[in-house]
């Protein structure tokens, strides 16, 4: 068979997002990380939860399961322990994983499931009509429900997975599809959970984010390799350097079995045993 | 229609039932397990539930056995032998152990007055100084004495007591087992009244199993199939998990302990999605938690079952004791039409049974499926005939031609072939979104109605068979409960059908869907109906009386946790009088 090119692994569906919406480039960018990669649509599998960006698996070609608001990570981790052989994904917006799905994200960084976690930032949710996001400013004051801003301190998802023990963190901007497309493939290749915390910006409900542009930076450094380092050079990050940033060896979850016995063997161990007399 | 019930037993079988109290250390527990250890070698059957405290570790505890030459799972309504290692909170208790005149409480004169709540029944009270007799002996230990002074008056061998001992507590080594030894004779060879009655020892040679009912659900899951579990650890359904964690682990599967609920039952789901048969336990509190996604597994045609072992609730309530008050969420907790199975054991065996239908069910019909277990079956150990494997099942149906595969396709039997990650040609997106038959999300008319006559289509034209009930016995009166009141109401009847009175008994294991055209037939040429129930607010009988018809003549005999419904307690509600 002819290698598959990066069309392949997109759906005929036409996005439902609005026109210029910064998602569009996460699908993009996707399909060419995963025609790169060489992996059979088959064998991969992308989970989302709910949200503008939680629509991305009916965009692509490979299986996928669109489940409910925050719960992308816990169906995905269910999907890779229970078939190793997958490549699993798992897809969604910041209030998706941050906010509603915040518990799933701290477990998983912790659990290390050998799972990919597309994590696409637009500081707001959008697919509710632009409400503050856990990654909205303060004094971000659109919002009919929070006039006044948020007035509360947003999340930072990298010292956030860094100190519930991420091993693979990295940074893109859908703005620059080409490198988030080598983000999202040196993600699938880490062996573990790796997580990569896509800025995209939302059009419509943010438009200031169009000046997002200007303000990422690439990190030239290669990636940090311990907690403390990483935690250490990027205390004072404004959140916008792009890049693999960190990326630690441990080894991935997944419980060991081996079918050594039938449960009809296991029933036996239920029987009473008559008395010897 | 099946309408031929099977003949029902005559008489119930002559059991006795006893009780062994004390606070934290005394070894109530384990004085217990040991009787039905040794009561199940001697070709007895019987049952053990446990009545605990609140305390987290080494409360004060009762192990209340009831004990038979045939199969038992009833509560008692009396008991006949109390063993009392210390009165400490027995207060607690009192409620649980029901004494009469006919009951003989052995004390230990040590231990203080007998409390008065003991005394006012009327009960013969024997002192048994087990604590004096066990400081005789070097390691010696009052309920070691106390098993002694019960193989004596239930006719138990002792020698069958003291290998079971051996057995149980081997790895403690020669000096203790010689030490229990002695403490068991001193119990026996205590002065003591006889018990009113006897129990007749008539060792039988069939097979039997010992075990939990949460471990028979652990099992019944495991022998059908389920290799993937999530769950979040709560009383009292956590034995499910600590059976099923080694036994996955041993049999190819997995087990995995997840941060909530919300990610244990999306874990479940993930799992089947990907193709092994999956299962979280939980009880009410989880289950509140889990049915947002139970609504998921429904809309996206994903395969699961959720077994709620319930206790009382609601919030909290009462987390060690049952109840059959989760009915109406596992019914009616979704939100949307969201059809579903619901089924329930009525047994303890039953419950490997039920659970294992149940994920053949949910297999072969790509739903989510609720077990309804609850704690008076979960945690009690029985001595059981083995149970009879599920109803057989076909399973998932995977589509065979890919090139016109469409994941919710309208099919007649509302059962649409999917495919499995890993398959060629046979992606779809599975959603909780509403649809296309191909799988695209859709907010028309047309697919929602579609896609809702298909999902309810799939259960209700699905021939369940005669295993949706048990059905017993003849006549116009009939009983109709579910779930663990069933041994009861069982128990009942039979003592009923001794006096001359034709009582049936019908026990319905599948809730959801209903099936009317089914209960009609059992309810043939009956004109009067008890409902037996386990909560304050009769779900079941609400239940009962929004999806069947019945006689018009129907008594409620509905009661809240956690006290079990009683057999003479149905007896004195059957509506003998037209
Ligand atoms: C349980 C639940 N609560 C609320 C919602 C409504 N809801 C849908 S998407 C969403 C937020 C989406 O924001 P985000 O995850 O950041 O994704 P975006 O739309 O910005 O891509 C909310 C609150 C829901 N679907 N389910
Ligand atoms: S609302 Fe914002 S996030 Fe949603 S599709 Fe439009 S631009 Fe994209």
């Amino acid at each position: 068979m002819n290698a598959l090119t990066a069309q392949d692994y997109k759906s005929d569906l036409k996005p439902i997002w609005c026109p210029g919406c910064g998602d569009y480039s996460v699908v993009t960018a996707l399909a060419k990380a995963l025609a790169e990669l060489g992996r059979k649509r088959e064998d991969i599998a992308l989970i989302s939860g709910i949200g503008c960006s939680s629509r991305l698996p009916a965009y692509t070609a490979v299986y996928g399961f669109h489940g409910v608001h925050g719960r992308a990570l816990a169906v995905a981790t269910g999907v890779k322990l229970a078939r190793p052989d997958l490549t699993v994904l798992a897809a969604g917006g910041d209030g998706d994983g941050l906010s509603i799905g915040g518990n799933h994200f701290l477990h998983a960084c912790r659990r290390n499931v050998d799972l990919t976690y597309l994590l696409m930032d637009n500081q707001v949710y959008g697919m509710t009509k632009g409400q503050a996001s856990p990654t909205t400013a303060p004094d971000w004051c659109e919002s009919k429900l929070t006039p006044h801003g948020p007035e509360i301190a947003p999340v930072m998802p990298l010292p956030l997975a860094l100190a519930a023990g991420v091993g693979f963190f990295a940074r893109g901007f859908s703005g620059d599809p080409n490198g988030l497309a080598r983000l999202i493939a040196a993600a699938i290749r880490h062996p573990g959970f790796a997580v990569v915390h896509i800025l995209s910006p939302c059009i419509t409900f943010r438009p200031e984010q169009r000046g997002w542009k200007q303000q990422v930076r690439a990190f030239e450094a290669p990636p940090e390799a311990t907690q403390a380092a990483a935690l250490a050079r990027f205390a004072e990050d404004d959140g916008f350097t792009t890049g693999v940033l960190f990326a630690a060896t441990r080894p991935a979850f997944m419980p060991a079995r081996a079918a050594r016995r039938t449960p009809e063997a296991l029933a036996a161990r239920f029987a009473v045993q008559p008395c010897s007399d | 229609m099946d309408t031929n019930l099977p003949p029902a037993p005559l008489r119930a079988p002559p059991a006795l039932a006893l009780a062994i109290t004390g606070s934290g250390g005394a070894g109530a527990m384990r004085a217990g397990e040991i009787l039905l250890a040794a009561a199940a070698s001697a070709g007895l059957y019987g049952r053990m539930t446990r009545a605990m405290g609140p305390q987290i570790r080494g409360g004060e505890a009762a192990a209340l056995l009831r004990l038979a030459p045939d199969a038992i799972e009833s509560p008692p309504d009396s008991i006949d032998l109390l063993i009392a290692l210390d009165w400490e909170n027995f207060a607690r208790f009192a409620d649980e152990i029901p004494l009469t005149q006919a009951s003989l409480v052995l004390a230990d004169p040590d231990q203080g007055p007998v409390p008065q709540a003991v005394t006012a029944s009327g009960a013969r009270i024997a002192a048994l100084p087990a604590k004096a007799l066990a400081r005789a002996i070097p390691g010696g230990r009052a309920n070691m004495v106390a098993l002694g002074a019960a193989s004596r008056l239930l006719g138990l061998p002792r020698e069958l007591l003291a290998d079971t001992i051996a057995h149980q507590l081997g790895a403690k080594g020669e000096e203790a087992l010689a030490a229990n030894r002695a403490a068991l004779d001193r119990g026996a060879a205590a002065e003591l009244p006889a018990l009113a009655r006897r129990l007749t020892l008539r060792p039988s040679a069939a097979p039997r199993w010992q075990l939990s009912g949460n471990q028979a659900t652990g099992y019944g899951a495991l022998a059908a199939g389920v290799r993937f579990v999530a769950a979040y650890p709560i009383t009292p359904a956590t034995e499910v998990l600590e059976y099923l964690a080694p036994a996955l682990a041993e049999t190819g599967g997995v087990l995995v302990q997840a941060e909530d609920e919300l990610a244990a039952i999306n874990m479940t789901i993930g799992a089947s999605f990907a193709g092994t048969p999956a299962l979280t336990a939980t009880s009410g509190p989880g289950l509140a938690l889990m049915v947002e996604a139970l609504g998921l597994a429904v809309a996206s045609e994903t395969p699961l079952v959720v077994v709620d072992v319930m206790r009382g609730g609601p919030s909290t309530g009462i987390p060690t004791k049952s109840e059959q008050t989760d009915l109406n969420i596992a019914l009616y907790g979704l939100h949307g039409d969201a059809p579903h199975l619901v089924l329930a054991p009525n047994g303890i065996g039953d419950c490997a049974r039920t659970t294992a239908w149940a994920v053949g069910l949910a297999e072969t019909l790509q739903v989510p499926a609720l077990v309804l277990s609850d704690q008076a079956l979960g945690q009690s150990r029985a001595v059981i005939a083995p149970p009879p494997p599920a109803p057989p099942t076909p399973g998932r149906l995977l589509a065979e031609d890919l090139a016109a595969f469409r994941r919710y396709d309208v099919t007649p039997s509302g059962i649409s072939p999917m495919t499995l990650p890993g398959t060629e040609g046979g992606a779809y997106v599975a959603d909780g979104l509403e649809h296309t038959p191909r799988g695209a999300p859709s907010a028309s008319y047309t697919d929602h109605a579609a896609q809702l006559a298909k999902r309810a289509r799939k259960l209700a034209v699905f021939d369940f068979g005669a295993d949706w009930a048990d059905a017993e016995g003849a006549g116009t009166i009939a009983i109709l409960t579910w779930g663990s009141p069933t041994a009861a109401a069982r128990e009942a009847a039979m003592r009923a059908r001794a006096d001359g009175l034709a009582v049936r008994v019908i026990s319905l294991r599948l809730l959801a869907p209903a099936q009317p055209a089914r209960l009609a037939a059992l309810l043939t040429g009956v004109t009067r109906v008890l409902v037996v129930e386990q909560s304050d607010g009769a779900q079941f009988h609400r239940y009962l009386r929004a999806f069947y018809d019945l006689p018009p003549a129907v008594t409620v005999l509905a009661r809240p946790g956690p006290l079990p419904i009683r057999p003479g307690e149905i007896l004195a509600h059957l509506p003998v009088q037209e």
